[in-house]
């Protein structure tokens, strides 16, 4: 299909999107990223069962811990789609990043210095 | 195990906006089972709270540790070199823990994290409930091994009150009735003969009516 995506986006692997850890999205925001999106198998079609819900209650809890401290929950989202259905992938892709660049660069990013 | 909650972060930034230099302090025992004080807690607290000083523009240090346990002497004594490069300490190990870092570090202030709430099981992820209250004077050989002190509301000691239904509690129908369970438990076991036993006037001097308590075992004292 050769489609493209915007270049920003910087593609982390993960067995599964359950690995993902609320501690790994905040550190990600914390570290400067502009936003943090997690891409699952669709709702129900996870090979492990309940990955993608259990993902999806951390990006939940992520966006909670961000507007709690005044950062914006916007920059942290869920998707699921297929893996076969690239244009999806890119529609989500271009979503994000036209979200992310309406919120304007993490201003986190010039203040982390500290950061662990 | 001891049971317990994580705090609002907002209010934990309450107890430390004022501090420069804090050290966030977990503990690998029950709170890391119950999912409030462990090491990924303290990582998640730590990234919020760097996240919140570094957006007010403040250069706040908040550092990362979690001890193996924060109710004995030897793993508190492991920040003993490290302590006094902060100003402040939240621990979010159980009450216990909390104040017994507070005493070894007497010139820092320490700061709870948790709200301790109860000694209980983790009946499935996510769901915890209570089965001890800690007494001082276990009566479960009578009871099947189902505690009226922790589980009945009125924490009666001779068969249910008026307010048992249908093996549901008054006060929440959906709590079941500790009387209800005791006197299963008791057919199942073919002691329901346990049940005829009355209980005298409980001694609470053993509770907290009491006061503060202790254990001496000079057997093992060295």
């Amino acid at each position: 299909m050769r489609l493209t995506y915007p270049t920003s986006i910087r593609i982390v692997r993960v067995p599964c999107t359950g690995k993902v850890d609320v501690a790994h999205l905040l550190r990600a925001i914390e570290k400067g990223a502009d936003g943090v999106y997690v891409v699952g198998c669709k709702e129900g079609e996870c090979h492990y069962k309940k990955g993608n819900f259990r993902a999806r209650k951390r990006v939940e809890q992520a966006k909670k811990v961000l507007s709690s401290i005044g950062g914006d929950e916007g920059r942290v989202e869920m998707f699921n789609l297929s893996s076969s259905d690239a244009p999806l992938f890119v529609k989500y892709a271009e979503e994000m990043d036209a979200r992310i660049r309406t919120l304007g660069p993490n201003p986190l990013k010039k203040k982390n210095s500290r950061a662990a | 195990m001891i049971v317990a909650d994580k705090k609002p972060v907002e209010e934990i930034i309450g107890y430390v906006k004022d501090h420069e230099k804090i050290l966030v302090l977990g503990c690998n025992e029950c709170v890391t089972v119950c999912e409030a004080g462990g090491k990924k807690e303290v990582g998640i607290l730590a990234s919020s709270l760097r996240m919140y000083f570094a957006n007010q523009g403040r250069d706040i240090v908040v550092d990362e540790r979690t001890l193996e346990r924060q109710c004995d002497h030897e793993y508190l004594e492991e920040i003993r070199d490290i302590a006094d490069q902060y100003d402040a300490i939240i621990s979010i190990a159980c009450g216990v823990g909390i104040q017994f870092t507070a005493e070894k570090y007497h010139s820092i202030p320490v700061y709870p994290g948790v709200n301790t709430c109860f000694l209980g099981v983790t009946e499935q992820r996510g769901l915890w409930t209570e089965r001890c209250q800690a007494c001082g004077n276990c009566i479960l050989a009578y009871t099947g091994g189902i505690c009226p002190v922790s589980r009945c509301a009125k924490r009666i000691m001779n068969g249910p009150c008026g307010g048992s239904s249908k093996g549901s509690c008054e006060i929440n129908k959906d709590l079941d009735c500790a009387w209800q369970l005791i006197i299963d438990r008791l057919k199942a076991i073919n002691r329901i003969d346990l049940y005829e036993k009355m209980f005298d006037i409980k001694d609470w001097s053993t509770d907290r009516a009491g006061g503060p308590r202790k254990v001496v075992r000079e057997d093992v004292q060295i």
